[in-house]
């Protein structure tokens, strides 16, 4: 199990690599799905099969889904493949660079027996995280559920066929 | 033994049927139509389907020069297994199954089929052709909307069985089958399974009187072969879930629950295939407003009656 969760986080980090060097929107959005699909793989080797589904449903299988149809609606050429490529100099990768270097220090230093965490954590059942939900934080559902409605609403607005301006 | 070769068997078995129900199809939309269909291969045709096969086997392996040739390639490949992976939670006996008990078996095949639809959206981008990359961009439309109401309207299952893994869902039917109080939700469910496998009369993607053959016009070959019988494992898959779901799967008296399974899901797959040949194929915007107007509407009040009949029952003895 350890080794197959040493590859799954393997497989996430060069596909997230690929996600950043791809110039071609489409292979970019294909390696992230693959990074995601690895992610949940990693969920579900630590006990978490309901957050590893969640995942695949609504990132892999709904947002990138939405993302490939942007980029299918504004259909970039080699102009943009181009550009992208004057992008990826390697004068940009520096801050980036030292900001994921920190983050994975700190990954590390978590994994170590040092910071005081017990591993391996006891799985989480579908019935655990409803719980939490609707108990612990239900503000924060309700609030995140105010943010929704919002942003249905405004979608709504602005897509709204307006008779009077034509 | 069991353990091994199921895993081998399912795929191959689900294969071979879906070989065969395109001939089951057109035989049967014959009858329908009063014409004979295809009757001269074989005793009845039977051996249609394998003359389709070998001729598409024969066919050159074209890839459109202006094509994305990886994700061309890709594209019928990621159909055909999303739709394979899903058998594997799918229990037909009380015990059989390759993972039937799985915890979250009802969630691993929404994901599946999540990531179905990037068979479809990827073919149309990577043809890189008008037509397949209209075909595209409906069919991601169209089923990333019907994947909300097809898990909403599961929920009223989920809340009444009180588990995701689809073996205690059938264990929970053995008095009487889900069909009977949750009729809302599958009415839902099978509105939005037409439209996951973009059947007729919701194939849209490829509607062939606006769009030529939507997104997989430029295929051909065994490209073509794989779309078209990742579709038909599809509706297998579809009846073999509503069976499971709202059928009561394997329960049944006198015959064994293997017997009771492919019967019911047999049933189905004729459901399926009479829709296509009894129903008119609706308007792009009117498939999209019955999706959200009407059935978004009736599976959130499936839910809400579900829950709230579950929370009476509790509290009055």
């Amino acid at each position: 199990m350890h080794a197959l969760a040493l590859l799954s986080a393997g497989i996430a980090f060069v596909g997230a690599i690929m996600v950043i060097t791809r110039r071609v929107a489409v292979h970019a959005v294909l390696y992230l799905v693959v990074t995601l699909l690895a992610v949940a793989m990693v969920l579900a080797l630590l006990g978490a099969a309901f957050a590893a589904m969640l995942e695949i449903i609504i990132y892999a299988g709904a947002i990138m889904v939405l993302f490939v149809f942007v980029v299918m609606m504004l259909n970039s050429g080699q102009p943009d493949a181009a550009r992208e490529g004057e992008w990826l100099r390697p004068r940009a990768w520096a801050g980036p660079g030292v900001l994921a270097g920190l983050l994975c220090g700190e990954l590390l230093y978590a994994a170590t027996p040092f910071s005081g965490h017990a591993w391996p954590l006891a799985p989480l059942t579908a019935r655990d995280v409803g719980l939490g939900l609707f108990g612990h934080y239900v503000l924060m559902v309700e609030l995140a559920s105010f943010l929704l409605l919002a942003g249905l609403i405004s979608a709504l607005h602005i897509g709204r066929n307006r008779v009077e301006d034509r | 033994m069991m353990r091994l070769s199921l895993p081998v068997l399912t795929p191959l078995a689900v294969l071979g049927l879906a070989t065969m129900l395109t001939w089951v199809e057109r035989r049967l939309l014959g009858l329908w139509q009063d014409r004979y269909g295809p009757n001269r291969v074989g005793p009845g045709g039977v051996f249609q389907a394998v003359a389709d096969g070998v001729k598409l086997l024969f066919k050159q392996d074209w890839v459109p020069p202006f094509a994305d040739r990886g994700v061309f390639v890709l594209a019928p490949a990621i159909g055909m297994m999303t739709v394979l992976l899903s058998f594997a939670v799918i229990p037909f006996t009380a015990m059989g199954g390759i993972a039937g008990g799985m915890n979250v078996g009802l969630l691993f095949i929404l994901a599946m089929m999540g990531l179905g639809v990037y068979a479809v959206v990827l073919a149309g981008w990577a043809s890189n052709s008008k037509y397949a990359l209209l075909g595209g961009m409906r069919a991601a439309a169209q089923m990333i909307s019907y994947e909300v109401f097809m898990g909403v309207s599961l929920l009223g299952v989920v809340m009444a069985a009180g588990s995701f893994s689809l073996r205690d869902i059938v264990a929970a039917q053995g008095r009487v089958w889900f069909v009977i109080p949750q009729c809302l939700g599958f009415c839902v469910f099978m509105l939005a399974g037409i439209a996951e496998t973009h059947r007729l009369p919701f194939d849209l993607p490829e509607g062939e009187n606006e769009l030529g053959a939507g997104f997989h016009t430029e295929y051909s070959g065994l490209k073509f072969g794989m779309f078209f019988i990742a579709e038909y494992a599809g509706i297998i898959l579809v009846s073999a879930l509503v069976t499971t779901l709202y059928l009561g799967g394997g329960l049944g008296p006198v015959l064994p629950a293997a017997v009771w399974f492919t019967l019911k899901t047999c049933g189905m797959v004729m459901f399926f295939i009479l829709l296509r040949a009894a129903l008119p194929r609706p308007r792009y915007d009117q498939l999209m407003a019955l999706g959200w107007k009407i059935l978004l509407p009736l599976s959130l009040l499936n839910v809400m009656a579900t829950g709230t009949i579950m929370m009476l029952r509790a509290t009055t003895p």
